[in-house]
């Protein structure tokens, strides 16, 4: 009773309240983190398995695709837009690395090349529809969603790509999932899984781009204030292209380590990844004080969705009771982020 | 006949006192022109009077009743209706003219009724019939024009019984041809024994549609008389004060070659088109009042606003499609708005002083953190900007310091010609003598500085030559020497003839 009859006071009479102050920003800038490590001790105090060196392998595993998204998520974040259609993508790249392998016989090379220029050309499409006819941006990434999602599903008319599997004329497929390709998403280098090698290289790679380059400065900047950029000389319509292109790229490259990680081309496998890779890039804004997209952040923010997920399943809390738990974790998430930025813009 | 009254009106924001004791009569069938120039306390005066801000002192008076107005319903309950100058602000853009006509009878109380079409367009086509206005009423607002929208604002005033209507500076974006109809319009109004309380700079229209006037300075009252009594030149020298002997200020020589020359370029936001030519080292004043087009000018020259015409940058021919062409020819724009515009708050001073030169900062696509850092230092310096670092964000710099940083990040050999738009709005005294400073010392640099703005005196102050804008064209030219307040002042409110 007494700390809300002070806290009254502090906000009747205008003075700071430093403690309430200093525990917000305290937050705001550790929040997500503290989570982190409240819910390793949590899950390794009820489970002896979670803290095992097997399990870790496991999560970097398991979150590495939803990573690679999220990295696609945050370029488009970063300058202000947003991509819808990162799903659908992932699943058109899977389906094309399978295609090619299974029904066209092609080599290793093909098997990736085709995967990344499909994701680039629904990234021009993106940019096309959203820069250019200036369509808003979740409106337009909705549409070209649904329209690869159709292609994909018209392609392979609706069943997915595995090795042997019959073909229309009566014989069965001609090619299949080389072992140079599924190494990609099942193999390992120094007992650790290749995807998680993948994964941690592009989040170094985007996060020395984003900090140190030129290109990664005007992305930013673009994002931060649009037509103040603009005002500066700053090509912001080509820079909002180039993050629809590096968001279908990046997509592409999920969707190849989703083919090889399951070692099929299943139709649709992309859809559920679209969620969890804007969750992953939106908790990202918090941690430790970002408070924009960035890139490590969206990696923090794939672990925190991987630990939970991983620790969820030990405790045998069913699948489709996670999704609550995921979306409570987001609200924190972004309280810490919007609740302080708010604060802050009062302070003016 | 009734009247409506304010007397002795008070009222501060925080510590600044913006209306000091101010009296405003309007008798019904009246038009009362209120004048004066910017920051005169004209606007917040009328706000009281609309509800939109309540007064800290004095009375408001009908028909010699004391009536309170604390919020927009009561001034509607009393008949005082507004007509705001950003008329988008007032309507629904998606809703249909009739629809928004009826908007008041929506908000007056919550009724479950059933909402009848019919009647609705029929008193919408009825009122407009009246009023003499044809706009068809099944149309959305948003495909009115500008001119619609203010019939349509003072069409819905009407049907709430309005019997004061005020008008904040309603010609200003109007065609000659619209301004006629607007004024046939309140001609009307008067002839029902409307009093109308009518916010202008243009002398023109004042003298041919007002009774009488108020001129306010400082947030008090001047002098309020009858129109006819009075000449322009009356007018403006009340609208002034002081009649200011021009302050003997060293004109320098200016070199007689253009750095920059401009024909024929067409501005589409003011549909109008101008020519220019600024010299080496010459400071050229545009002075216009609110909604005379300066800004949309400024814009137009760089680029950033579409226009045609012809940009010579030292004698070279440059197309300039975007700001970045402009840029990349030597100029550049200190805009106007300048947390939207002129500096991303959200970045820190560091990276906002880089952005316009970053190639310079760059090495094969990677930033040069040490060079861009010791750069920015240095620019800190000398622009004297205020911040803990040069990694803060320029959000928690104050307005003077931000306006520093967006002047300080064109600094650079490759510049020709600075323009810049209203740069001392919102900062104190300290920072305006600083910027002055600045820009003077661009133009020792042999720089041409384009100097927008509606504050005659600080164009007294620094400009070399001074041309007036009105309506989107420039209709006056002064030198240093022969410009005054009187003569300025004349030409930016219509009061003479290109």
């Amino acid at each position: 009773m007494k700390q809300t009859a002070e806290v009254k006071q502090a906000y009747s009479t205008g003075t700071n309240f430093p403690l309430k102050e200093k525990l917000i920003s305290f937050l705001f800038k550790y929040g997500t983190l503290l989570v982190i490590g409240l819910l390793v001790l949590f899950f390794s105090i009820t489970n002896e398995q979670f803290l095992t060196y097997g399990n870790f392998t496991d999560i970097l595993r398991s979150i590495s695709i939803v990573t690679l998204v999220a990295i696609g998520v945050t370029f488009t974040l970063i300058v202000g837009g947003f991509d819808l259609s990162v799903g659908s993508t992932v699943s058109l790249a899977t389906i094309g690395s399978a295609a090619a392998l299974v029904w066209y016989r092609q080599e290793l090379l093909v098997a990736l090349l085709v995967p990344l220029v499909l994701g680039l050309l629904v990234g021009l499409v993106n940019s096309f529809i959203v820069v250019k006819i200036k369509i808003p941006d979740l409106l337009g990434t909705l549409a070209v969603m649904y329209i690869v999602n159709g292609i994909q599903l018209s392609y392979t008319k609706g069943f997915s790509i595995y090795n042997n599997m019959p073909m229309a004329d009566g014989g069965t497929a001609p090619g299949a999932f080389i072992p140079s390709f599924l190494f990609i998403g099942q193999g390992e280098l120094f007992s650790i899984p290749f995807p998680a090698i993948l994964m941690i290289f592009f989040v170094i790679v985007v996060h020395l781009f984003l900090t140190y380059t030129k290109a990664g400065r005007l992305l930013y900047v673009t994002g931060a204030n649009r037509e103040a950029a603009r005002l500066s000389g700053v090509p912001v319509d080509r820079y909002r292209m180039y993050a629809y292109l590096l968001s279908g790229l990046f997509a592409a490259i999920a969707g190849i380590v989703l083919a090889s990680r399951i070692g099929t081309g299943q139709v649709s496998a992309g859809a559920p990844l679209l969620m969890d890779g804007v969750a992953a890039a939106l908790i990202g804004y918090s941690i430790l004080g970002a408070g924009k997209p960035n890139v490590i952040g969206t990696f923090v923010g794939s672990v925190l969705i991987g630990i939970l997920l991983n620790g969820l399943t030990m405790m045998n809390v069913p699948y489709y009771a996670q999704d609550i738990v995921k979306g409570i974790i987001l609200i924190g998430a972004l309280a810490f982020t919007f609740y302080q930025k708010k604060a802050a813009d009062i302070k003016i | 006949m009734s009247k409506l009254e304010m007397k002795d009106i008070c009222k501060s924001f925080d510590k600044t006192e913006v209306l000091k004791k101010v009296s405003l009569s309007v008798n019904s069938g009246e038009v009362h022109a209120l004048l004066g120039v910017n920051g005169a306390g004209k606007s917040t005066l009328v706000k009281i009077l609309a509800g939109d801000y309540e007064k800290n002192n004095g009375k408001i008076l009908l028909s010699g009743k004391e009536i309170s107005i604390s919020s927009p319903a009561d001034a509607k309950k009393h008949g005082i209706g507004i007509v705001v100058q950003e008329v988008d602000t007032a309507l629904f853009p998606t809703l249909t003219v009739a629809e928004n006509l009826a908007i008041d009878s929506y908000t007056n109380g919550f009724k479950l009724s059933r909402l009848s079409w019919k009647p609705i367009k029929k008193r919408a086509k009825a009122l407009l019939q009246e009023m003499n206005i044809s706009i068809d009423v099944n149309k959305p607002v948003s495909e009115c024009s500008l001119s619609e929208k203010q019939m349509i604002l003072i069409a819905r005033a009407v049907a709430g019984n309005v019997r004061y209507l005020i008008l904040d500076e309603p010609t200003a974006p109007l065609s000659k041809k619209e301004t006629q109809t607007l004024f046939t319009l309140i001609q009307d109004l008067k002839d029902k024994g409307v009093g109308i309380i009518y916010i202008s700079h243009r002398m023109p229209e004042i003298k041919s549609i007002s009774d009488r006037f108020t001129v306010m300075r400082d947030g008090n009252v001047i002098v309020t008389e009858e129109t006819q009594k009075a000449s322009t030149d009356q007018i403006i020298q009340h609208m002034l004060g002081r009649s200011l002997k021009n302050s003997e200020r060293k004109t320098k020589d200016v070199s007689s070659k253009p750095v920059m020359k401009v024909s024929d370029l067409a501005v589409s936001e003011t549909g109008k088109t101008i020519d220019l030519t600024v010299h080496e080292g010459e400071i050229v004043g545009i002075a216009g009042l609110v909604g005379a087009g300066k800004s949309e000018t400024a814009r137009a020259l760089f680029g950033a606003d579409e226009a045609k015409g012809k940009w010579f940058i030292n004698g070279k021919e440059q197309k300039i499609r975007s700001p970045l062409h402009a840029i990349q020819s030597g100029i550049c724009l200190v805009p106007e708005e300048r947390r939207k515009e002129g500096v991303l708050v959200d970045r820190n001073v560091r990276e906002n002083l880089s952005l316009p030169a970053i190639r310079s900062f760059t090495r094969l696509g990677w930033l040069l953190a040490k060079k861009e850092e010791q750069s920015a230092r240095k620019g800190i310096q000398q622009l004297g900007v205020v911040t803990s670092s040069p990694n803060a964000l320029v959000k928690h710099l104050s307005g003077g310091n931000q306006q520093k940083v967006a002047i300080g990040k064109w600094i650079s050999p490759d510049r020709h010609v600075y323009m810049f738009d209203e740069p001392t709005k919102g900062i104190d005294v300290n920072a305006k003598k600083e910027v002055f400073q600045l820009i003077h010392s661009l133009a020792e640099q042999g720089k041409g500085v384009l100097y927008f703005t509606s504050e005659i005196d600080e164009l007294l102050e620094i400009a070399d030559r001074i041309l007036v804008m009105y309506d989107g064209e420039i209709i006056a030219t002064y030198s240093a020497r022969e410009a005054t307040q009187e003569n300025i002042m004349q030409a930016a409110t219509g009061g003479i003839t290109k």
